[in-house]
């Protein structure tokens, strides 16, 4: 069925309304709405628990929402393979297949999400991460911040409308998550969307637009560029997270 | 445990049928009184497999329809009431067996796979055992209970290719069945009884799994 | 960074289902080559087994050509499970599945597509075990390779559809290694027992009419657990 992949102008590239999300009786996400537009990018902060995750994976299509609307360029979410597609997810945990080279992972992924030139788009995408050094060689014998820029190229293979990072800067050295908020900036720039789940204040308040703190399943907090003082906003985020019990 | 009418009418019941089969029925003329294990054992396996395994089919698939808890607690309940009817078939075919054919067990096509359905029965259990998240015990059990339940078809479909010990259908032949007035009494009132048995054992596990569900989400 | 492939490009299309399919199962199949450690093992298991049942049996009591189809089935089962515990197991470590759930392609795909993989791991075994046992057990298989091929892979589909989904499960759960076997093996008898029916026959000579209930018993459960496995798959998956 043809379908126009235009988006209108105006039409917020990530948008949530209400969104909730159950397990049993507990809810993890108990009513969040956000609205952002193209080259925005929200950091969200908060204690352990506070359904951080649990958000993101419904904005990346892994979770239905219990209750609420979310939608992607306009289209719904949970949506079909065209909404998918504008989606790109990176967390803490790479995603890759150890036993693979860094190529082969890139370009498998480039196949899953249907990209034109399969070959060329991966390599330009490693060689934009700085991984064409080591793109032949099997994800296991790779450092984390190596394995961690192979993981960014995945995920931005396909070139999504919203990229969607869960605590990406973990585990990397201070050039490791240079490199990553370089990229992240550069996506940024080209028009992408960005929500960095993060503990990193540093990185994550010089790259961003907006700024969440979220407890309970809900944001206590939500600034909008200019987001206020980097020492304001840490005392801030400590009296918000703390005793999140 | 507090004993509900319907438990006082089945445990009547199943004297009743006790009484009934033991003083009341005559004995057959191959076999002998040992051929009484019969009722016990085809009363069983048809509460067993045909009520058990069908609720917890129709459950299973209601579930993953409509998503209700309650649902689950049917199939679970009913997954294990008919997991000890089906014991009862295993144990009293080798008690007829032995007697009659000279053996305890034999691999007969109908034998081996009731055996193989008391372990679905079995992984079942063991299933749901394995796993702590409702939801995931729910769907993944409501799988299993579809999947197992369209097993038995081919479970009865393999009968027909082996030659076997087992005496064949002798009550759900399409011509009359070929045994007394009097023994088709007995069974049949050992049917109703074990029915009625059936109904009160699941109705005590539902209620043990409301509350078990209870306390374990106040606690999480 | 130019514009997202989805939102400007009016040609995009997702990738087919097909061609899905088909890309997971290369990938599962180039993993398994490179790291070769679950086929090796099965493959050895299958050898020595076969060796060991040979050495353990009295020839005197049992003709070897009677024994054969036991042996080639009862090792048939057991690397099928090694291989298929595995087959979502890789998906684990990393939450490499959570980037194929996120990636635009049917939940449908990515079951046949790991059920192909299966397929060729269990073929490959039995690649080896049949002839090994025609050897070794001095079985004749001339007159009848082509029906024991197809009893092969009929059998080979059932095995590989119902094991593919519990594989799923079972590597949600506590005692996975434990669980798939047990949950698997009850559904793998209507399969094995015409399969070792059908071959003990074809072995002893008989006409490959006489083994066309067992071809249809093992052809009906293929369909119709392929059919419901695929449909039911979606609902292994977290919602």
């Amino acid at each position: 069925m043809p379908q126009s992949n235009e988006t209108a102008p105006g039409i917020p590239s990530l948008e949530a309304v209400d969104l909730v999300r159950a397990f049993g009786r507990r809810r993890a996400v108990n009513g969040v709405s956000i609205s952002l537009q193209p080259g925005d990018c929200l950091a969200l902060f908060g204690p352990n628990g506070a359904g951080k995750t649990t958000l993101l994976r419904m904005l990346g299509g892994l979770l239905r929402p219990t209750a609420g609307n979310a939608a992607i360029d306009g289209l719904p979410l949970p949506g079909d393979e065209s909404v998918r597609a504008r989606v790109g997810l990176v967390s803490h945990q790479t995603m890759l297949y150890d036993a693979l080279t860094a190529r082969e992972n890139v370009e498998f992924s480039a196949r899953m999400y249907g990209v034109r030139g399969v070959r060329e788009a991966a390599a330009m995408v490693l060689d934009q991460l700085g991984a064409t050094p080591f793109a032949d060689l099997r994800v296991q014998s790779l450092s984390r911040g190596m394995q961690q820029r192979v993981s960014v190229a995945r995920a931005i293979v396909h070139q999504p409308t919203v990229l969607l990072a869960d605590e990406p800067f973990t585990g990397l050295d201070a050039s490791g998550a240079g490199a990553l908020t370089g990229i992240l900036r550069k996506l940024r720039d080209s028009g992408a969307t960005i929500v960095i789940v993060t503990h990193n204040l540093d990185e994550a308040l010089a790259l961003c637009t907006s700024a969440a703190i979220m407890r309970d399943g809900r944001f206590v907090r939500l600034d909008h560029a200019p987001i206020p003082a980097r020492e304001e906003y840490t005392a801030l985020y400590r009296e918000l997270s703390v005793d999140a019990a | 445990m507090k004993f509900s009418k319907l438990g006082a009418v089945a445990i009547l019941a199943v004297v009743g049928a006790y009484i009934r089969a033991i003083f009341f029925t005559p004995f057959d003329a191959l076999q002998g009184p040992v051929q009484k294990i019969f009722y016990v054992h085809v009363a069983s396996g048809f509460v067993g497999l045909y009520l058990g395994f069908g609720l917890v089919f129709v459950a299973s698939v209601l579930y993953l329809w409509l998503r209700d808890p309650k649902l689950d607690r049917v199939a679970a309940s009913s997954a294990e009431v008919g997991f000890v009817f089906t014991s009862v078939v295993l144990i009293t075919g080798p008690l007829w067996g032995r007697p009659v054919w000279g053996t305890y067990w034999a691999w007969d096509a109908k034998l081996t796979l009731t055996l193989f359905l008391w372990f679905i029965f079995a992984g079942y259990i063991i299933l749901r055992g394995a796993i702590d998240d409702f939801e995931m015990r729910a769907r993944f059990s409501a799988v299993l209970g579809i999947l197992g339940a369209l097993l038995v078809p081919f479970i009865h479909l393999s009968v027909y290719f082996f030659r076997t010990l087992h005496p064949m259908p002798v009550l759900l032949k399409p011509s009359a069945p070929s045994i007394s007035r009097e023994m088709l009494i007995t069974i049949s009132a050992w049917l109703c009884a074990f029915i009625l048995l059936y109904a009160w054992l699941l109705r005590e596990r539902y209620l043990l799994a409301v509350d078990r569900d209870a306390a374990m989400e106040g606690s999480a | 960074m130019p514009h997202s492939v989805a939102r400007t490009s009016a040609d995009w299309r997702a990738p087919g289902f097909v061609s899905s399919t088909l890309t997971i199962a290369r990938k599962d199949l180039l993993i398994e080559l490179r790291s070769r450690s679950v086929i090796l093992a099965a493959l050895a298991f299958a050898v020595l087994a076969i060796t060991i049942f040979f050495f353990a049996w009295d020839p005197t009591a049992v003709a070897s050509i009677d024994l054969a189809p036991g042996v080639l089935w009862v090792i048939f089962t057991f690397s099928g499970l090694l291989g298929l515990h595995r087959s979502f197991g890789v998906e684990q470590p990393t939450r490499a599945m959570d980037a194929l759930l996120a990636a635009p392609v049917g939940r449908e795909a990515i079951y046949l597509g790991k059920l192909l993989a299966n397929l060729s791991f269990v073929i490959v075994v039995q690649a080896v075990s049949l002839p090994t046992v025609a050897l070794l057990y001095n079985v004749p298989v001339r007159g009848y390779v082509w029906p024991l091929i197809g009893v092969v892979l009929l059998a080979a589909v059932g095995l590989v559809a119902v094991g593919t989904l519990f594989s799923s499960m079972a590597v949600s759960t506590r005692l996975a290694e434990l669980l798939l076997p047990l949950l698997a093996l009850p559904f793998f008898v209507p399969v094995i027992l015409p399969a070792a029916q059908a071959t003990a026959r074809l072995m002893s000579g008989r006409p490959v009419s006489e083994v066309s209930g067992y071809i249809s018993i093992l052809g009906s459960f293929d369909v119709v657990f392929l059919v419901v496995c695929t449909l039911l798959y979606p609902y292994t998956l977290e919602q």
